[in-house]
């Protein structure tokens, strides 16, 4: 077992790499919602795997950490937000889906240049993956800036998230514990505020479209 | 020096320069009995096209043959004409001679009477051209390759102006010389750079010259832009899709199978040959402006509506193709992955030999289907197959070529150029490691969309029912025209066939270029292709005809035997629907339109969509190319600035022109000084 | 080219005509069973097959030559795909005649047949079929090609038979960038062979057809090899798709004996992937014919990603 872990966590690499592939080309909100939770599985799976291998227990906390907040709490309070929102409707982007994916593949050829020398400097068991964490982060980030509603926004915002903790877990085998519950409070207050936040902008404009928000300046 | 008093002594090159006078003799002739239309169709032409045989063969034996040299007494008094045949002319001599004998046959057959210039005149200047193409592959220094380049840029222009009385043909040959002498403009500053400031012209001279990595580059990037001008490259491709289908069909056909290859050659000779120096990003330059070209070309192509222009769009992407092939070759040679720079120029130069024959098939099948409708757009044709089946079973191996499908000549170039994309991972370099997958990938999406335009021009023009009244009468080919057909097909088939034999053919190219070959490798195998090993890949044509073949055969008597054959005709099925009529078919517009929505952003398009309001209601949508509008039109807008500011230079007094001179007297006098 | 080989090529292609439309009935059936219809029997395409080709065959008035020949060429094409995949043994004679380029060759040849076929007859289904046809191939075939390349680049061959034989050998290995090309693969094939959610095989409705516009003008011996290349072309899928993502199993050239086991290991992998194939036909909708492209578009995307992971990742 120990000696596939690193092609295991290779394997959990491209799977994250492949969800947040099918979170761009995705139209549906519902769908969005839950593969995102399933990307956090293969997360949760990897940091598990990881901490078996290496022996770290900080790894399967960190696991568990991301378990509770990504994979369940989240997702639910995301599922019961748009049930309240009544947001059901396909998914309006500013570019359309096939630029969007030849665009993604231009940065995931950008990512795996970039991290090709950093990850033979790395000492990890898993260090061939940073590219490929590097590459759902900015995948995640183009997410965010190519959709037009909320809450694929905010979905962005967390699998960019769920990209930087991948890369640190396999990099540098996890952050200091502080930092993990640190970025974990944030995640969780960020996800509420948003929450709130989405109801305003839907009581103001009763529409949860961000281009109302363009109105929001001096004329 | 050998003495020409003996024939036997004669070297290839002395032959070959037989042939190019031969056909500067009959140009004479033609000049001669200039409005006799039947004898230069039944005798000049078919003359020239065993001259082309002659010069097919001369090209082969000269293949193996060493390099040979000849110093012509031609020119001014200091500079005599330098003449090389070395195994890259060779190649070229033979793509030559194999496509221009089946076209001048073809186009022996293709005259009818009082079509603007005088036949004999077409007949002197098709003979100049193809006289001059094959100097500019023997040339061996600057002076005569600019001189019989630009012979053959005016000859073709001639030829381009056939129908010189139609006022769109007068502008596409307008533009046509126009870009071509902007691309001379290159290749002159080309070789004014590689001859490094001795003075000394000749390509041998260029040969051992060592330029700085700074202007070798300048050097390559101008041949690039001065060749690529001619060949039809992004962005100096404008030119390419109004001239081929202005010119006469065997010329296009010429001009499109064999002109751009010369184009393609001057980067060889100037890129592999003259300049010694290998740097990697001028291979990356080549691939990416390829393969740029290939998907403009191909998308382009698919939404055409007018058979000469599918097919010259189709042209630029073939050429884009081997480009990208060349590309790669440039790149592997400069990390000196020899090996592996071989299969790719093999590949690239198979690819351009198949092109030469299937392209100049489809424009000489676009030829005949003019000639007996009278009509190039897709819109009227249609049902072609049921009145002329000579013309219409060639096309569909051409076709079958150009998408490049086995077992045909087109998918073997293919085929290698996919092989040698493969062996990338050996590259240095994780973003050319990762880069070339990529335009793999690409290649692969390029091949499937040629397969998409080729599949609407035999389906529109041959297939389903003719969607105009008057296409009953169409009437098959001349025997001339099927014969030159029957060359050309013959050619596509064997080099699907026999590979292997074309490949030892190409392989004192590559061994001349990159110091490898494929030709070793592949003799050890007999009848299968393997361009590197067993084990990694392997092709065979000849089974897999036969196989096809085989289970066509057996299944069909298989069903007589064990079933039965009855047939019987009836009205189509369509679901019911009964009435039929010729316009519920796809229009050729209409068939493309699922290109045109994907690749939306590629296209200018202005549309004309009918409103609930109109008496007659209409639909019209014209597809431009957007590069005319960004690049083109401002570079006029631009000149014709600069030409006012400059004209104010002419003011019409003679005491301004006095003081012109005065003045630059005075500075001549200034500088001198110093 | 020894007489095992010989003989396991001719029992790999009499498997593949025999077999083919077992597998179409099995996925038909279990398609029935999930959507709690009564299924028709698993001998149902071998009974349509025997109908088709005792009727008369009715052409239309002014179909050329073309039309007739083009299923003859078509069955050929399928039945030379079927040989060359390795489903029983990798000791195959004719495998050296095609490697996996050819093969997309072989497939993009029927298609482009199938499609001139169709607009042979000049009815507006006919066109309609094969500009849909040629829709959905321009970009299925650089996919499925992508694909063979990520196996290509991890076993460094294009030739099928070496590919098995380096992924069966191996040690177990897992290459993550054959996940991406499995997925890939799975997209693609749904999309070739003309399945729910690109396209329905059962449909009636003229306008949302693909593959069924472009036979809907032929009849009996005609329609018969027709609809056998469609099994064997689903046939061939399924093998490609075992041999590069489940290889085990298939006897090699120095273990003749194998090859009475490869058969049984064969029938229960098909029948595991006809009832996941009728699983995925049950649990999807099909889509509107303009997110085709998208679908396709995705499908070559992953397997160009694939390559690349497998550039990263430098494994095999």
């Amino acid at each position: 077992m120990i000696a596939l872990a690193p092609q295991l966590i290779n394997l959990f690499a491209t799977l994250i790499l492949l969800l947040s592939f099918a979170m761009i080309s995705q139209r549906r909100i519902v769908s969005l919602i839950n593969i995102f939770a399933m990307q956090g599985v293969a997360l949760v799976a990897a940091s598990f795997l990881l901490g078996y291998a290496t022996h770290q227990t900080d790894l399967y906390v960190s696991g568990a950490l991301t378990l509770v907040l990504k994979v369940i709490f989240i997702p639910w309070m995301l599922h019961r937000l748009i049930r309240r929102l009544n947001v059901r409707w396909d998914v309006e982007t500013l570019i359309n889906i096939p630029t969007t994916m030849l665009v993604g593949i231009g940065l995931v050829i950008f990512a795996f240049s970039l991290a090709l020398p950093v990850s033979r400097l790395s000492h990890s068991i898993a260090g061939g993956s940073l590219g490929i964490a590097l590459a759902c982060v900015l995948l995640s980030f183009m997410m965010m800036i190519t959709r037009s509603k909320a809450v694929p926004q905010v979905i962005g915002f967390l699998s960019m998230e769920n990209g930087l903790i991948f890369a640190a877990t396999t990099v540098t085998n996890g952050m200091p514990m502080i930092v993990e519950f640190g970025i974990a409070l944030d995640v969780l207050v960020g996800v509420l505020i948003l929450g709130v936040f989405m109801f305003q902008i839907r009581e103001k404009f009763d529409s949860l479209d961000i281009h109302n928000l363009e109105t929001l300046k001096e004329e | 020096m050998h003495s020409f008093t003996h024939p036997g002594n004669w070297l290839h090159l002395d032959w070959v320069l037989v042939v190019v006078c031969a056909w500067l003799v009959i140009g004479c002739a033609g000049v001669a009995a200039l409005r006799r239309f039947h004898f230069v169709a039944t005798v000049l032409f078919p003359v020239g096209a065993c001259f082309s045989v002659l010069l097919m063969a001369l090209a082969l034996s000269a293949t193996f043959a060493g390099a040979e040299v000849a110093v012509l007494p031609l020119g001014l008094p200091q500079l005599p004409f330098h003449l090389r045949l070395d195994s890259l002319s060779a190649f070229f001599l033979l793509l030559i001679g194999g496509v221009s004998a089946g076209v001048s046959t073809f186009a022996a057959g293709y005259f009818r009477k009082g079509e603007g210039t005088p036949p004999g005149l077409i007949c002197l200047e098709y003979h100049v051209f193809l006289a001059s193409i094959a100097l500019v592959v023997l040339a061996d220094d600057a002076y005569v390759f600019m001189v019989v380049w630009e012979t053959m840029a005016f000859s073709s222009f001639f030829l381009v102006m056939a129908n010189h009385r139609i006022p769109e043909i007068r502008r596409a040959g307008y533009l046509y010389m126009l870009v071509a002498h902007i691309g001379a403009l290159g290749i002159l500053l080309c070789f004014g750079l590689l001859q490094a400031n001795t003075g000394d012209y000749t390509f041998a001279n260029m040969r051992a010259q060592h330029l700085t990595p700074f202007w070798g580059s300048v050097a390559f990037c101008l041949a690039v832009f001065g060749f690529g001008a001619k060949a039809g490259l992004l962005p100096l491709h404008a030119w390419l899709p109004e001239a081929h289908p202005a010119a006469p069909s065997p010329f296009s056909a010429l001009m499109s199978g064999v002109m751009l290859k010369i184009a393609l050659y001057g980067i060889l000779r100037v890129g592999f040959d003259l300049l010694q120096t290998r740097i990697w990003w001028w291979g990356v330059l080549l691939m990416a402006v390829g393969l740029a070209t290939a998907l403009f070309g191909v998308v382009f192509s698919t939404v055409q509506v007018e058979m000469k222009r599918l097919l010259a769009y189709s042209s630029i992407e073939n050429i884009g193709l081997i480009c990208a092939g060349m590309g790669l070759a440039m790149l592997f040679a400069s990390h000196g992955m020899q090996a592996f720079s071989a299969l790719a120029l093999t590949a690239a130069m198979y690819h351009m030999i198949s092109h030469a024959f299937f392209k100049s098939l489809l424009f000489c099948s676009t030829g005949a289907v003019l000639h007996a409708t009278g009509e190039r757009s897709l819109g009227k044709l249609g049902g072609l197959i049921r009145y002329m089946p000579w013309v219409a079973w060639p096309t569909l191996i051409g076709v079958l070529s150009c998408a490049g499908l086995p077992p045909f000549g087109g998918f073997v170039a293919e085929w290698l150029l996919l092989q040698s994309f493969l062996f990338t991972t050996g590259l240095p370099g994780a973003f050319l490691d990762m880069l070339v997958p990529v335009m793999a990938a690409m290649i692969a999406l390029i091949a499937a969309l040629s397969g998409y335009t080729m599949v609407k021009y035999f389906g529109v023009i041959f297939l389903g029912q003719p969607r105009d009244d008057k296409l009953a009468q169409a009437h098959d080919a001349g025997a001339w025209e099927r014969l030159g057909m029957v060359w050309l097909v013959t050619g596509c088939v064997l080099l699907g066939l026999f590979p292997n034999q074309m490949i030892a053919l190409i392989d004192p190219l590559t061994q001349l270029l990159v110091h490898a070959g494929l030709a070793h490798t592949v003799a050890e195998n007999g009848w299968l292709l393997v361009p590197v090993h067993m084990d990694r890949a392997s092709y065979a044509p000849t089974i897999f005809l036969l196989g096809v073949m085989a289970t066509f055969g057996a299944t069909y008597l298989l069903v007589r035997k064990l079933y039965h054959a009855r047939m019987r005709r009836v009205p189509p099925w369509d679901c019911g629907h009964p009435w039929q009529t010729a316009r519920m078919q796809d229009s050729a517009e209409g068939f493309g339109q699922p290109i045109r929505q994907i690749f939306e952003p590629f296209f200018r398009m202005d549309r004309h969509l009918p409103t609930a309001f109109d008496s007659e209601p209409s639909y019209k949508v014209q597809v431009d190319d957007p590069l005319w509008h960004w690049l083109y039109l401002p570079v006029v807008r631009l000149v014709e600035r600069v030409s006012k500011v400059v004209g104010l230079l002419q003011q019409g007094r003679i005491a301004v022109y006095l003081m012109y001179s005065f003045v630059t007297l005075i500075v001549v006098l200034l500088v001198v000084q110093r | 080219m020894s007489a095992l080989g010989v003989l396991s090529q001719l029992l790999a292609l009499v498997t593949a005509l025999l077999l083919a439309p077992l597998l179409t009935g099995w996925v038909n059936q279990w398609r029935h069973w999930l959507q709690n219809k009564s299924a028709p029997g698993l001998l149902q395409p071998y009974r349509m097959l025997h109908k088709l080709f005792k009727k008369e065959s009715l052409v239309a008035e002014h179909a050329s030559s073309l039309f007739r020949m083009a299923p003859y060429v078509v069955f050929g094409c399928m039945l030379l795909a079927s040989a060359i995949v390795p489903t029983l043994s990798t000791d195959l004679p004719l495998s050296p005649a095609a490697d996996a380029i050819a093969l997309v060759g072989l497939f993009a040849l029927a298609r482009v047949f199938i499609s001139l076929a169709a607009m042979d007859v000049g009815t507006a289904f006919g066109t309609l079929g094969a500009r849909r046809e040629m829709l959905v191939g321009f970009l299925a075939e650089p996919a499925l090609l992508m694909v063979l390349f990520c196996a290509s680049m991890i076993t460094r061959s294009t030739s099928l038979t070496v590919i098995v034989e380096t992924l069966a050998n191996r040690d177990l290995a897992i290459y993550p960038s054959l996940l991406l090309a499995g997925v890939a693969f799975t997209m693609v094939s749904l999309a070739e062979n003309s399945r729910v959610p690109v396209d329905n095989p059962d449909t009636h409705l003229e306008l949302t057809m693909i593959h069924e516009a472009l036979i809907l003008e032929y009849s009996a011996r005609h329609l018969a090899l027709l609809e056998w290349a469609a099994s064997l072309k689903l046939f061939a899928y399924s093998c490609i798709g075992l041999a590069l993502f489940a290889p085990w199993g298939v006897a090699h050239a120095q273990a003749p004996l194998a090859l009475l086991l490869a058969l049984p290991v064969l029938v229960f992998k098909l029948a595991v992937g006809g009832i996941a194939l009728a699983l995925i036909e049950t649990l999807s909708a099909k889509m509107r014919i303009f997110r085709v492209p998208e679908f396709l578009g995705t499908a070559f995307l992953l397997a160009v990603i694939g390559l690349l992971v497998n550039v990263l990742l430098g494994v095999g």
